[in-house]
């Protein structure tokens, strides 16, 4: 399509990235009749949420790699059931030690008693009472992941019912959860649950859950409050589930492109732009780095706050106080990726066999020590030597991601610094040694690994920005922390999708309410520009 | 995934049925054969023998282990001498039902507990500051319930300790078919009945003797479904089904007092210095919600209601757990009232019973209320009227043949 042609039928939205949550924007604005067009740079739609086939016969997760936190109503709002969106649940939390059998946490109360209590028998106890405090107070947070931010500085009537309503839940928790709730904010993920339990291989994994995507350690205060998250999550309303998507993450994506499609956007691949086009101080569409140019009445992106207003729009198009915050906005990607394709499974040689111990994830953090002294490494620019590694076996969950016998594992891995001390230009000298560190780990506990490997892609954060484009390769656009959520993401008084450029919107993990295959920020991206009437 | 316990090999030979349930995470026999019948009757003619192990069981010992387990449980446990066992109960801060179960006063200083379910998390929260061990000793120590009329005789065949002269609710050390362990006359039938509490590795000793001791008398082993209907009997309440810990509970108002669910008795708010006490006297000077009741069915009303749809009345042999509504008298156009969490028919009384929660002024004695009642889903009612709990309460379940005068310890 010509620029002339565009400009003479403009769209009613373009949307920047066809991650998942640029398509989730595109299909509900699609949805409500508008006129979309969403621009991707690679060949593929999905952006961090793909599959591809880099090994004959083998898929990989690229970079995420299960879901828990999709919203319901944007599953039922996008058909994507219908779709092909299947999720099977994770079955076990395994943590495997060298010289034990290591601790497997199961969906069962009962099975994860009798695990439990192997390490401690107070521990086992008190695990359900955790679990139902937890369940508690992400109850209390769940609501707001769902709606727009709330505005504390508004005085409207709506924002001020709103911010009631949290108030509400809030003094229903009683004085007890509210101490706790306080507690969980300011204090480290390991002095947290230290408060209930006393078993280190316990306390161990379940503090990983407030380090990812931080360049933060499991005593780092604030990380607590990172573990509440993952309490949030549900499949099919049982809460806390994790489960892995039939056709990787990428399938997803591709279930959400389709809902798109069928409500009427259009989807252009190998489309990468250049600037966002402004005129008198407004978006009015964008420049392709081809030098076509397509008008729009609205932009909305899909990519990270960063990238969106420092290089598509500019600094110097930005009010200087909104470019400052976000030259402090912290993206700084602690995590990278490492995706193997397998000629046989791998068996742990502490629990041996393909059982449901390894149908769900296994974690590589054996005590808080390992943990701590992996974050040590990573605070003055260097890689982890041994460190915490998220292990899925997707082939176990799905046949489909590998040839018959043969399998694929994801690997989750931080600390991976985005600034390394020599530079994080320098990645690409330090990538097969950081992929050789993740592999001597893992065959520590897995002794066949090395010999069953056929083929292996190692992602540093400083690949995932070349590759996918995210800033600093930080998966969450910008890290979940509290300074960074809610009211101040990406940055004070701009929560609620709008932008101080006139008609351009950001939809992405780095808004409301952030990180994580959950589709909010596009979904509500898009709810808010046709509430205001801006498409 | 429930575990075996240390029988296992010998109930799941026993077993004709293959009819398991799980049991605090162990496996359990439901009955043995096709129909538990038998094994009720053998409670209540002969004698019962039931694995016992899956219940949570701790040592508590220590020159405090007295006053500490006074301070966590609602009964006096400092009062307890040795020799003797305390039925009781647990509450949090606020006087809610935590669990229920028996405290054992082996010596001053050794006590054994029991509860429903694990609480060694809550023990030990509660222990700083005393000197006492807390050991959870449910994988180390079987537990057998030998219940039934002529379970003394049964049991006297494999022990020394003079079975005769052991009142209700005592309990003695001993040896039982040559191995050492401990025997107490408590149990969950209502019935003239015994525990024995033995090491896992001789449990197996223990459970052949008895059976062996046992055939003359008819014994048999029973499961959980016959048990079922022997508590009912018994007025006995259920964790988890006649009202829920409050531990699990998520909805505030589904919590319950002592008083609440019928467990007023083992409270005594004189005493000071136990956890939920400070609670439960505001409830008294308020007056308690609820009250335990135990409702009887009104038999021709049963009859008549399937003769309406052409049906003899039916009668399950097995004890009904499903909570169903209960209504002031009239039917179901009527107020509700509270919900019947047990149920069963009596096959020894010949009347259909029920255990109910309701509201406390519609717990008196001879109160007519309307029970939901279901005929192939069709949801009808049928009048109870609330009676005596226990509605079975044999003299022998306390007798002693040998009992010291009144008076001597």
């Amino acid at each position: 399509m010509s620029a002339k042609g565009a400009e003479s039928n403009p769209y009613d939205a373009i949307v920047v990235g066809g991650g998942h949550n640029g398509l989730t924007a595109a299909a509900y604005l699609a949805r409500s009749g508008r006129k979309v067009l969403v621009l991707e740079r690679r060949h593929l739609v999905g952006g961090a949420a793909v599959t591809e086939e880099l090994y004959p016969g083998f898929k990989y997760s690229v970079c995420s790699y299960v879901v828990s936190l999709l919203r319901p109503w944007i599953i039922r709002d996008l058909n994507l059931s219908r779709h092909g969106l299947r999720i099977v649940p994770l079955e076990c939390s395994y943590t495997p030690q060298l010289d034990s059998p290591g601790l497997c946490r199961w969906p069962d109360p009962d099975q994860n008693r009798q695990e439990i209590r192997r390490l401690s028998r107070r521990d086992a106890d008190n695990y359900p009472e955790f679990g139902k405090l937890m369940g508690k107070l992400a109850r209390f947070a769940k609501p707001f992941i769902d709606e727009l931010a709330p505005d504390p500085t508004s005085l409207r009537p709506g924002d001020l019912w709103q911010f009631k309503r949290a108030a509400d839940r809030f003094r229903a928790l009683g004085d007890d959860l509210v101490a706790l709730q306080l507690k969980l904010t300011t204090m480290g993920g390991v002095d947290f649950l230290r408060e209930f339990f006393e078993s280190d291989q316990l306390i161990a994994p379940m503090s990983c859950s407030g380090i990812i995507g931080t360049m933060l350690g499991v005593n780092s205060p604030g990380t607590a409050y990172v573990l509440l998250h993952h309490y949030m999550g549900e499949i099919d309303g049982s809460s806390r589930a994790w489960g892995f998507p039939i056709g990787g993450t990428g399938a997803v994506s591709d279930a959400i492109a389709a809902s798109a499609l069928e409500f009427g956007a259009e989807i252009r691949c190998n489309a990468p732009i250049a600037n966002i086009r402004l005129k008198n101080g407004r978006a009015t569409g964008v420049i392709l780095q081809n030098g076509d140019e397509i008008a729009a009445r609205s932009v909305v992106s899909g990519c990270d706050p960063s990238l969106t207003f420092l290089r598509f729009v500019g600094k110097e198009n930005l009010p200087a106080d909104f470019a400052a915050s976000l030259e402090n906005y912290k993206n700084r990607g602690s995590s990278g990726k490492v995706n193997l394709a397998l000629d046989r499974f791998p068996e742990f040689v502490q629990r041996p066999g393909i059982g449901p111990h390894v149908r769900g994830d296994v974690a590589i953090a054996p005590s808080t020590e390992y943990l701590e002294t992996a974050y040590d490494e990573a605070k003055y620019g260097a890689f982890s030597q041994r460190p915490f590694i998220n292990v899925v076996f997707p082939s176990l969950l799905d046949p489909g991601m590998a040839p018959p016998g043969k399998h694929v594992m994801s690997c989750f891995v931080q600390y991976a610094p985005y600034d390394l001390a020599s530079g994080a230009k320098s990645w690409p000298d330090h990538r097969e040694a950081f992929g050789d560190a993740v592999v001597d780990t893992l065959a520590e506990y897995m002794p066949t690994l090395k010999e069953d490997i056929l083929h292996r892609q190692v992602l540093s954060p400083w690949d995932i920005e070349q590759e996918i484009g995210i800033t600093e390769g930080n998966i969450f656009h910008g890290e979940l922390g509290l300074e960074q959520l809610l009211f101040q993401r990406p940055v004070a008084g701009w929560a609620r999708y709008r932008t101080p450029i006139d008609g351009l919107w950001l939809g992405s993990s780095g808004a409301h309410p952030g990180g994580g295959i959950m589709a909010s920020p596009g979904a509500l991206a898009a709810k808010e520009m046709l509430r205001a009437g801006a498409v | 995934m429930p575990r075996k316990t240390a029988l296992f090999e010998r109930t799941a030979d026993l077993m004709t049925s293959v009819a398991w349930k799980e049991w605090a995470g162990y496996a359990a026999p439901c009955n043995f054969d096709a129909y538990s019948e038998r094994e009720y009757f053998a409670i209540r003619h002969s004698a019962g023998l039931l694995d016992l192990s899956p219940l949570a069981k701790y040592m508590v010992t220590g020159a405090d282990a007295a006053r500490y387990l006074a301070r966590i449980w609602t009964r006096d446990i400092t009062r307890l001498k040795p020799g003797r066992v305390a039925y009781g109960c647990m509450c949090d801060g606020e006087g809610k039902l935590l669990d229920d179960g028996t405290v054992a006063c082996l010596d001053p200083e050794t006590f054994r507990v029991t509860s429903s379910e694990a609480w060694l998390g809550w023990f030990e929260r509660h222990s700083r500051g005393y000197q006492v061990e807390i050991e959870d000793c449910t994988d180390r120590l079987a537990a057998l319930a030998l219940q039934g009329p002529l379970s003394r005789e049964i049991l006297q065949a494999v022990t020394e300790v003079d079975l005769d002269a052991m009142r209700f609710f005592g309990v003695a050390a001993g040896s039982i078919a040559g191995v050492n362990g401990w025997i107490s006359r408590t149990g969950y039938t209502g019935d003239l009945g015994y525990e024995i509490w033995i090491a896992c590795e001789d449990a197996l000793t223990v459970y052949d003797a008895l059976l062996v001791a046992g055939k003359p008398h008819h014994l048999e082993p029973i499961g959980l479904d016959a048990l079922d209907v022997a508590r009912i009997e018994a007025g006995f309440v259920m964790q988890g089904v006649d009202y829920i810990s409050a531990q699990h509970c998520l909805i505030e108002a589904r919590k319950s007092t002592p008083e609440d669910a019928g467990l007023g008795w083992t409270v005594n708010l004189e005493r000071a210095g136990w956890i939920g006490r400070e609670a439960l006297v505001q409830e008294q000077e308020q007056g308690p919600k609820w009250g335990l009741v135990g409702l009887e069915l009104d038999w021709a009303e049963i009859e008549a209601l399937h003769e309406e749809y052409g049906l003899p009345p039916h009668l399950s042999p097995l004890a009904c757990r499903n909570a169903v509504p209960v209504y002031s008298e009239g039917g179901a156009n009527e107020k509700p009232v509270g919900q019947a969490t047990s149920s069963s028919w009596s096959p020894t009384l010949k009347r259909y019973l029920v255990l109910a929660q309701v509201h406390r002024k519609y717990a008196a004695l001879g109160t007519r209320l309307s029970v939901e009642y279901t005929v192939e889903f069709e949801r009808r009612t049928i009048t109870g009227t609330v009676v005596e709990r226990p509605f079975f309460d044999p003299e022998r379940k306390t007798f002693t043949p040998k009992a010291a005068p009144k008076g001597a310890s």
